[in-house]
């Protein structure tokens, strides 16, 4: 398998006449053509921050500031803005959390996928429509000639993501980078749109980063899975591996603070005190105030290793399988 | 959309009736239109006379219904000075003030909305503050003051723009415009400027908080997630969205700038209805004053009901009767 995808050393930080605050550091990950990659972390960890990062619009004072974003072999931080703007929508798209919000409330649907497309492409009204048609066809949509004519504010939300994800499709892109794109919806939808963006990926071979902090969803839908904390990724490698057998004790505490079939009236453990902001990070693992193997040791920053041929690992004292 | 339309209109109908109503009584409250007609000899007689061709012998609300019932008619009575119908008075002279007004609104846009967006894109450039300086003096300055400055400067100092009058004018249908000869344009150039100023600053600042707030919208990240070019986003994204706020506001503040147009006739001598009113309201015709504020406010309700109606136009959301499938 080829990597589409493979960040290196990428670092992101805010800058302001206050300071530079270093929101990701180190992080590198790869996706494999037809791969579906899960990124967790709780809330501020910077899974959508490298989302953006991935295709360059973050929006100021944070900016890139190191590393290497190699899609197919080539960095896009090296490329003119143009270049870029090319490369968004055409061979990286994106699907937002919340299909309320994705698509511009003022414009027709017909508008919007006829903007997506003519960014791209020199393309007649009368194609662009067929295409659109067919686009809204493959989602599942049903009657698409009508709903070309529609307002965002007439389809539900599932309707709504389901359009977004029919824009994101209409180039055939390497890679999807999908920001919690079911959070918002109910279980039910939330299944459809998950087995659709799947379905569709697979057919075609498209990678896809799946950022979410929902671990049911990721064990779902994911081959592998990315862990995060505080800017860095803590713990990398196959989605059933990681689960079953986490190396880092911030993806254990992750697993254990999920509610569980079977486990009714047992509490839950939930990890202690929480994230600590961006510009107090401990000296040294970020992790060290809530975890339960800190010693002196992690008072330095651990460097992420690997630990397997498939995993990786950010700690000094990793778990190794040991009854939990 | 014709529910919509006819529940607009049937408020429109109520809230012109109760400004009759303030209108009409408000009027009769000030001077006494009586010692217009009376020469100084007048007796007694002679005066009761004139009350009853006037029909000021009459109760008040019998004189309103009256009033009411010529209305309805179109008729708001004969200007006590001209002895000619007020409504024609008004119809001759409006040309003048809604060129004016136009001018002014078009400035504004074609002034305040590049700027403002320059403003919004790029908040803490230096151009940026000096457009926000500006809008700041547009709002606080009064208009009276910029006009005679302006004249002063322009006019008396410089020798650049004529202060009065509208120059030459071309005759299109049956009515006279100056913005189609150079010297009439010349002659448009300072009180359109003038007038336009408060609504110049608005429309600034509304567009510089709409491109704050739409910048950052996820509709507009998706927009750029998508490849869209920056223009393409600019023009038709964003500026849609914005358009919206910034048509409501200036549709409702255009019958505003009509009467405030009074100020800047007065001030450059345009023949406009707001110079008509203010020599109207030095000789107490009543009528005329009275024709001119009703005048005014159906300009108002008529302005509301256009706005409502290309509001709906503009955003789908407001639309009624539709509803999501
Ligand atoms: N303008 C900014 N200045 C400084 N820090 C910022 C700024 N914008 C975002 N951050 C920080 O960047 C970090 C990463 O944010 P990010 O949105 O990537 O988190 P996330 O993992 O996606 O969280 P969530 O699950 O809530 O979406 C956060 O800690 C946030 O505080
Ligand atoms: S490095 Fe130390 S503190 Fe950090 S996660 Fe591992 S054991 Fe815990
Ligand atoms: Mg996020």
């Amino acid at each position: 398998m080829t990597a589409v995808l493979d960040v290196r050393d990428l670092d992101t930080s805010f800058v302001s006449p206050s300071g530079t605050i270093a929101a990701l550091q180190g992080v590198s990950l790869t996706v494999n053509t037809g791969e579906i990659l899960g990124l967790v972390g709780e809330s501020g960890s910077g899974k959508s921050l490298t989302g953006f990062s991935i295709n360059r619009l973050i929006s100021p004072p944070g900016k890139v500031v190191g590393g290497q974003v190699l899609l197919h072999g080539q960095d896009v931080l090296t490329l003119g803005e143009e270049d870029m703007r090319q490369l968004r929508g055409r061979r990286i798209a994106m699907i937002f959390q919340d299909p309320m919000m994705t698509l511009n409330p003022v414009l027709r649907i017909e508008t919007q996928m006829y903007d997506a497309l003519s960014a791209h492409e020199s393309i007649t009204k009368t194609k662009a429509r067929s295409r659109a048609i067919a686009a809204l066809d493959e989602v599942g949509i049903p009657a698409p000639e009508d709903r070309l004519r529609s307002y965002p504010h007439q389809l539900s939300g599932g309707m709504r993501q389901r359009v977004a994800i029919a824009i994101a499709l209409l180039h055939r892109p390497d890679l999807i980078i999908a920001d919690e794109p079911t959070t918002a919806l109910d279980v039910t939808i939330q299944g459809q749109i998950l087995a659709l963006v799947q379905r569709l990926c697979r057919d075609r071979g498209t990678a896809l980063i799946w950022i979410t902090h929902d671990l049911a969803v990721v064990a779902g839908i994911a081959d592998r899975l990315a862990v995060m904390y505080a800017g860095r990724i803590v713990e990398i490698g196959g989605v059933d591996d990681v689960l079953d057998n986490p190396a880092h004790p911030y993806t254990r505490g992750l697993i254990d603070s999920v509610p569980a079939r079977g486990t009714r009236g047992k509490r839950l453990n939930q990890i202690p005190g929480r994230m600590p902001a961006l510009t107090d990070l401990p000296k040294g693992c970020a992790y060290a105030p809530r975890c339960p193997r800190a010693t002196a040791a992690c008072e330095a920053m651990p460097a992420i290793e690997p630990i397997s041929d498939t995993r990786a690992v950010r700690c000094f004292h990793p778990l190794t399988g040991e009854a939990s | 959309m014709a529910e919509f339309i006819i529940k607009r209109v049937l408020q429109a109908l109520l809230v012109l009736l109760v400004m009759t109503v303030l209108v009409f009584f408000g009027v009769n409250v000030i001077g006494n239109p009586v010692y217009i007609f009376a020469s100084s000899e007048c007796d007694q007689a002679c005066l009761t006379k004139i009350i009853a061709d006037l029909g000021l012998d009459r109760p008040v609300w019998e004189q309103y219904l009256v009033f009411l019932g010529n209305l309805l008619q179109g008729d708001l009575g004969n200007s006590f000075t001209h002895g000619i119908p007020a409504l024609s008075l008004i119809f001759e002279r409006l040309p003048a003030t809604l060129e004016l007004a136009f001018a002014a609104l078009v400035l504004a846009l074609v002034i305040g909305l590049p700027l403002g967006m320059r403003a919004g894109l790029k908040p803490e450039a230096f151009s940026s503050r000096c457009i926000m300086a500006f809008s700041m003096i547009g709002f606080s300055l009064p208009v009276f003051w910029i006009g005679l400055i302006m004249i002063l400067v322009f006019s008396v100092q410089l020798g650049w723009m004529p202060s009065i009058g509208r120059g030459d004018t071309v005759e299109v249908f049956g009515t006279e415009f100056s913005f189609l000869t150079l010297n009439g344009l010349h002659h448009l150039a300072m009180p359109a400027f003038t007038l336009s100023l408060i609504m110049m600053a608005m429309v600034i600042r509304l567009t510089r908080a709409g491109m704050r707030e739409v910048l950052f919208a996820d509709y507009i990240k998706f927009a750029r997630a998508n490849g869209i070019r920056e223009r393409r986003i600019l023009s038709a994204h964003v500026m849609k969205n914005i358009l919206i706020p910034i048509v409501t506001v200036l549709g409702m503040e255009f019958g505003g700038v009509i009467a405030f147009a009074v100020v800047v006739e007065s001030i450059f001598s345009w023949p406009g209805v707001g110079k008509m009113l203010i020599d109207a309201i030095g000789v107490l015709d009543r009528p005329l004053i009275v024709a001119y504020l009703i005048f005014v406010v159906f300009m108002f309700v008529i302005l509301n009901l256009l706005v409502d109606i290309l509001y709906s136009i503009l955003d789908p959301r407001v639309r009624l009767g539709d509803s999501p499938t």
